[in-house]
């Protein structure tokens, strides 16, 4: 497991703040540079690259312009696909509001999201303290569990889950969307293990002898030097709980307990298909749920990269 | 702080002999870990290791959820040879993640190798291949279905310029597994940050001696920076193939659910669709359980063949491998 080790060395051991130049942390101390040394480019190579990163750029963006401005679009031209719309609308807002519950939808959305980030943030950060700080007799091979576990297809739990939650009777409820992040996740706890091997011991050390106990070492010290990574876990979490499907088709069966995406599917399979042809209605609730999500990106970008860069380290 | 303070875990020193008193200490120290760890052995004995154990259970009887389960044997399994829906939805299944996979890994590095020469500007670009990811899967299948319309689709309608009369891709079966693959690659963005951030990391020292050999550009890549980043390849490889082969929700979404009486969906009907329908739908619970540990073990059976392949092509740093 020696590639584990080679998470910390990359992180500041103590850095709560790091500069706002937009390169993850976790990438490399080293300069920024331009790309491989000693390859002078030449000015077609460098118009090509130019060239090539404009044509990606559109592509990657234009699917969600072209959503956003046909929600803006009457029926009848939602597939005219125009950037800017013909005629411009509010209509579309208007109706779908009244069409479908969304305000009900979203704030059972807001409700599980919230508890899912918050639940999991908060017992994978004390799972993964205890497997960073203390020394124990079958640590490892309990932590080579936790990893295991990542490897598992959720298709072999989904059924006996599905029957645990059916016997308390929450079939039906929101709670099984996140009652089960109370006992941490295994993607989360290792990615907040190898934040706290990045503290330095001695200053643990130095708490002791100060009189600080377990808890006080684990709430007062190391998790507000390990916040980047808890914002991380509470960002990803926030965005793979927002956007789930599956378990709220699995769970949820009256249309007032929907969240949103299991919302979107239902008015997709009465206006999509449902012989109404209403797209304009259904671009318009993808729109209302795909927002959130890029807000949330735009607060919290940052954080995004340098996760997501964090989890490539393992290879 | 001193710069060499170490780390948690820092090269561990010779075992002590232990005094009474420490040998305290160390109960006490592992009782705190358990407690720190409880919240996790809790949940992994209720929601995993039950589930594992029953859901084995399950496969081996007939469940409905209203009566109690008939035992059957392994008549689940045999059953599960037959069913011609089963074959499709692996042959599917396949096909999807046997293209995918490797256009996803080939076209974000592509991009990750643009990105490391956009210099400045490379945070912007980052920002911008990310963006598709935030989108809510749900919304992508909705996007697949506009954008792939056959009649007029932006897609088709992008084709229409070369003079290309693109097929009908959300209904033609046999191109809507092309489509689905197309609309995938538009979130690779977390896989391009992954290998960008491996090839910030090869050592400058590599390309400057490479430019003392006179090597040129399509030789630096192929000698060093591939050999380099070779292990983030691998990782992407091997999430990509786990996830292609429980490939859900975007599928579901578009050519699936309540609502579709238009569209032929057999072509998309992806082994964790059909499984979803067996559990969930016809309450099948006892063939859906044998269904999903069928599932887990072609995966374990894929990763570990992947494993083995990567030896011979995946270059580790020395003493960054040994796990």
């Amino acid at each position: 497991m020696a590639d584990l080790q080679a998470g910390p060395s990359q992180l500041p051991p103590v850095a709560p703040v790091r500069p706002v130049d937009g390169a993850p942390a976790a990438v490399a101390p080293a300069p920024r540079r331009t790309g491989p040394a000693g390859t002078r480019r030449s000015p077609v190579a460098r118009v090509l690259t130019w060239l090539a990163l404009g044509a990606a750029t559109v592509i990657f963006t234009y699917p969600l312009l072209w959503l956003i401005s046909a929600s803006f679009k009457p029926r009848s031209e939602v597939f005219d696909n125009r950037l800017i719309p013909k005629s411009f609308t509010f209509e579309n807002y208007l109706t779908v509001w009244q069409e479908a519950p969304l305000a009900l939808w979203l704030s059972n959305t807001v409700l599980v999201t919230v508890l899912a980030a918050t639940t999991v943030t908060i017992s994978s950060a004390l799972v993964a303290w205890g497997f960073a700080f203390f020394r124990f007799r079958g640590r490892n091979v309990l932590f080579g569990l936790v990893l295991a576990t990542m490897m598992l297809p959720g298709a072999v739990t989904m059924i006996p889950t599905f029957l645990i939650w059916n016997s308390l009777g929450q079939v039906g409820t929101l709670t099984p969307l996140w009652a089960g992040n109370l006992f941490g996740s295994a993607f989360y706890i290792f990615l907040l293990r190898q934040f706290f091997l990045g503290l330095p011991r001695e200053l643990f050390e130095a708490a002791r002898v100060d009189g600080a106990n377990n808890w006080h070492m684990f709430s007062r010290i190391a998790l507000p030097l390990c916040k980047p990574a808890l914002v991380v876990t509470l960002l990803f979490e926030f965005q793979a709980a927002w956007t789930d499907l599956m378990r709220p088709l699995i769970y949820l069966r009256d249309s007032s307990t929907f969240t949103v995406p299991r919302g979107l599917k239902a008015l997709l399979d009465q206006f999509g298909f449902g012989g109404d042809w209403h797209w304009e209605l259904v671009v318009t609730a993808s729109v209302i749920t795909t927002v959130p999500m890029i807000v949330l990106f735009f607060i919290g970008q940052r954080h995004f990269v340098e996760g997501i860069a964090t989890t490539g380290n393992k290879g | 702080m001193s710069s060499q303070a170490a780390p948690l875990r820092g090269p561990r020193a010779a075992k002590p002999v232990l005094r009474p008193g420490q040998r305290r200490n160390r109960r006490r120290a592992r009782r705190a870990a358990l407690l720190f760890i409880s919240p996790w052995i809790a949940g992994f004995l209720i929601f995993t290791l039950w589930p594992v154990i029953y859901s084995a259970y399950l496969s081996l009887t007939d469940y409905d959820v209203i009566n109690n389960p008939n035992f059957v044997g392994t008549a689940n399994y045999a059953e599960l040879f037959e069913d011609p829906k089963t074959a499709l939805s692996l042959r599917n299944t396949f096909i999807y993640t046997a293209i995918s996979v490797p256009a996803h890994v080939i076209v974000s590095l592509l991009l990750a190798l643009l990105l490391n020469r956009a210099g400045r500007a490379s945070g912007f670009f980052r920002t911008v291949f990310y963006l598709p990811k935030m989108t809510p899967p749900v919304a992508i299948g909705i996007l697949v279905l506009l954008l792939f319309n056959g009649q007029n689709g932006l897609v088709n309608g992008f084709l229409g310029w070369f003079g290309i009369d693109g097929p009908a891709w959300t209904t033609d079966p046999s191109w809507i597994k092309p489509g689905l693959i197309l609309m995938s690659l538009w979130t690779l963005g977390s896989s391009v940050i992954i290998l960008l951030a491996a090839l910030r990391d090869v050592p400058q020292e590599l390309y400057d001696s490479a430019k003392v050999d006179g090597a040129n550009s399509f030789q630096v890549t192929r000698s060093i920076t591939l050999p380099m980043i070779s292990g983030s390849l691998f990782f992407l490889v091997i999430i990509n193939t786990i996830a292609g082969f429980q490939t859900f929700t975007e599928a579901y979404t578009a050519f699936f659910g309540s609502g579709n009486t238009t569209y032929s969906n057999d072509a998309a009907l992806f082994y964790s669709i059909y499984l979803f329908q067996q559990a969930f739908e016809f309450l099948h619970m006892g063939y859906a359980s044998a269904m999903a540990w069928v599932l887990f073990v072609i995966v374990l059976i894929v990763t570990v063949i992947q494993m083995v392949v990567s030896r011979r092509f995946v270059y580790y740093e020395s003493g960054n491998n040994d796990g």
